[in-house]
């Protein structure tokens, strides 16, 4: 990433529009601005690894984030559907145990980041990144990899699972 | 004969720009800028045409005459139109989440011009020459879903309603077999860059190599584009217009422009992957390689446009049979010969 007035600006403006969009994903009342406003979030972070140089880790925020996990909460929503959406983003009365809890995390991550020793590299960023990370994927990280393969398997299954119970039932 | 047309007018003008003391950053800014109108303005005219050749072929198929008043052989029809629907009145109903409801049709036209960007039009004609060309076309694609729904769910009526749910489930169904028909030609070349697989295609046209995936991607890609026979999202006789049907005036047309817009992408991508981009067949170079490639990509959209008026509207329930249990396996087994395919050639030695 070179440090260019114009990179610098891009991040600065980035980095407002994913806290607010992210702030209002929690705030709105009617879940559906959520999800609109979460997808917004998705597409900033995408342009945040842009200014990094991953453009092909962009691309996958931007298919699998805000194309794939964005859909799944709508048809969630939609099957929901009611008369008045204006009050379907729950919020309850329990401030002071979230604010605890908050400031917990907030502390546990600060004392984290700054204790970690960053090791960032001279090198510039390859210019193909994609056959990076394929070697890398199946090789050094194939155990990971096939787990996570695993993980979406059984998702999988147990998706038809369910989708055959409720057949057998009516 | 016109090889390097716009080339030259983009060299001409950087050097124009050059000898007029422009500092270099703000003539590649310029230059960009001046590429990206260049794109827009082309699309938009393409749009405008489709819609009249759409109902041309339509005529001409339903053994009609079609639009022949306004203009020369009835030229001007959608210009007239155009006017006609700038010029109404957009309702917008009380109950509906007016932002959302208007925002809609202003974003549908953002991801096909955002793909269009890295398009090669021609031999050195892409407006960016992006590394991960054709993984950027999936992405950005996958957007037009959300704002599909966008525009069905604000309009706070049942047949929106039940149009955007078909217009997710439809999409989201048919992207897959889409995405695993073009992995077929990513194996083959080993790259995402849009300029490289046309390169590779010198010899053999991946139609020819893929002919599966060829055939998965066309009907997938008929599919997310919602026209017959995978117009269910709009099917008429059913739920009116689906997502569109409390849209008026401009909204309605920037739907319907969409969807040509979004017609033509999925030609210039089949262009792209499997009918050799720009090059010339046959070795026929005394043709322009923007025109062929102009030429490959309205051979596609015609045959789309066939298909519109020859075959009737599927059921939901086949729509989501035929693209789970048909087309992804499919695509599947297409990626598996493939790959074993590409280790039998390299064992021979070929």
């Amino acid at each position: 990433m070179d440090n260019s007035i114009w990179m610098v600006a891009a991040f600065y403006l980035l980095s407002a529009v994913i806290i607010v969009s992210a702030l209002l994903v929690v705030f709105l009342k009617n879940i559906v601005h959520s999800v609109l406003w979460l997808a917004v979030c998705f597409i900033a972070l995408a342009g945040l690894f842009l200014t990094l140089d991953a453009d092909f880790l962009a691309a996958v925020q931007v298919l699998v984030y805000a194309g794939a996990v964005c859909i799944m909460v709508v048809f969630g929503i939609m099957l929901i559907q009611r008369g008045d959406m204006g009050k379907t983003n729950l919020f309850n009365s329990q401030t002071g145990v979230a604010a605890g809890v908050v400031a917990l995390v907030l502390v546990v991550s600060g004392y984290l980041s700054a204790a970690t020793h960053w090791v960032g590299t001279a090198a510039p960023v390859p210019h193909k990144t994609v056959e990076h990370i394929a070697t890398l994927l199946l090789s050094k990280y194939v155990i990971p990899f096939e787990v996570a393969a695993l993980l979406l398997l059984v998702a999988l299954v147990g998706a038809i699972i369910l989708a055959k119970e409720v057949k057998a039932k009516c | 004969m016109g090889e390097n047309l716009f080339t030259g007018i983009a060299a001409w003008l950087s050097a124009l720009l050059n000898a007029a003391g422009v500092p270099l950053i703000a003539n590649d800014i310029i230059l960009m800028v001046v590429k990206f109108v260049a794109i827009l303005v082309f699309i938009l005219v393409n749009v405008l045409w489709l819609v009249y050749m759409e109902r041309k072929v339509s005529a001409y198929i339903q053994c009609r005459i079609g639009p022949n008043r306004v203009g020369p052989k009835g030229l001007l029809q959608t210009v007239a139109d155009i006017g006609k629907l700038l010029s109404k009145e957009i309702i917008i109903p009380r109950l509906s989440d007016k932002i959302v409801f208007l925002l809609a049709p202003v974003l549908i036209f953002v991801p096909p011009l955002m793909i269009m960007v890295v398009v090669p039009w021609g031999r050195d004609m892409a407006a960016v020459n992006m590394n991960i060309g054709v993984f950027y076309f999936l992405a950005l694609a996958s957007l037009s879903t959300l704002i599909f729904w966008m525009g069905g769910w604000s309009s706070y009526n049942k047949y929106s309603l039940v149009g955007a749910m078909r217009v997710v489930a439809q999409m989201v169904s048919y992207e897959l077999p889409l995405v695993l028909a073009l992995l077929g030609v990513i194996m083959l070349t080993g790259t995402l860059n849009m300029n490289t697989i046309i390169e590779a295609q010198r010899h053999t046209w991946f139609i020819f190599a893929q002919p599966l995936a060829f055939l998965i991607y066309f009907i997938a890609g008929v599919s997310e584009t919602n026209r017959t026979p995978f117009d269910l999202v709009e099917g008429e006789s059913e739920i009116i217009a689906g997502p569109y049907t409390e849209y008026s005036g401009m909204g309605y047309a920037m739907f319907m422009l969409a969807e040509y817009a979004n017609v033509m992408l999925v030609s210039i991508m089949c262009t792209v992957m499997f009918l050799g981009g720009w090059l010339a067949p046959f070795g026929w170079t005394f043709i322009p390689s923007w025109f062929w490639f102009f030429i490959k990509v309205y051979v596609m959209i015609f045959i789309f446009m066939w298909i519109r008026w020859t075959y009737p509207r599927i059921r939901v329930d086949q729509l989501m049979g035929f693209g789970w249990k048909v087309l992804v396996p499919l695509s599947l087994a297409n990626i598996f010969v493939t790959g074993v395919g590409m280790y039998i050639y390299r064992a021979i030695g070929w």
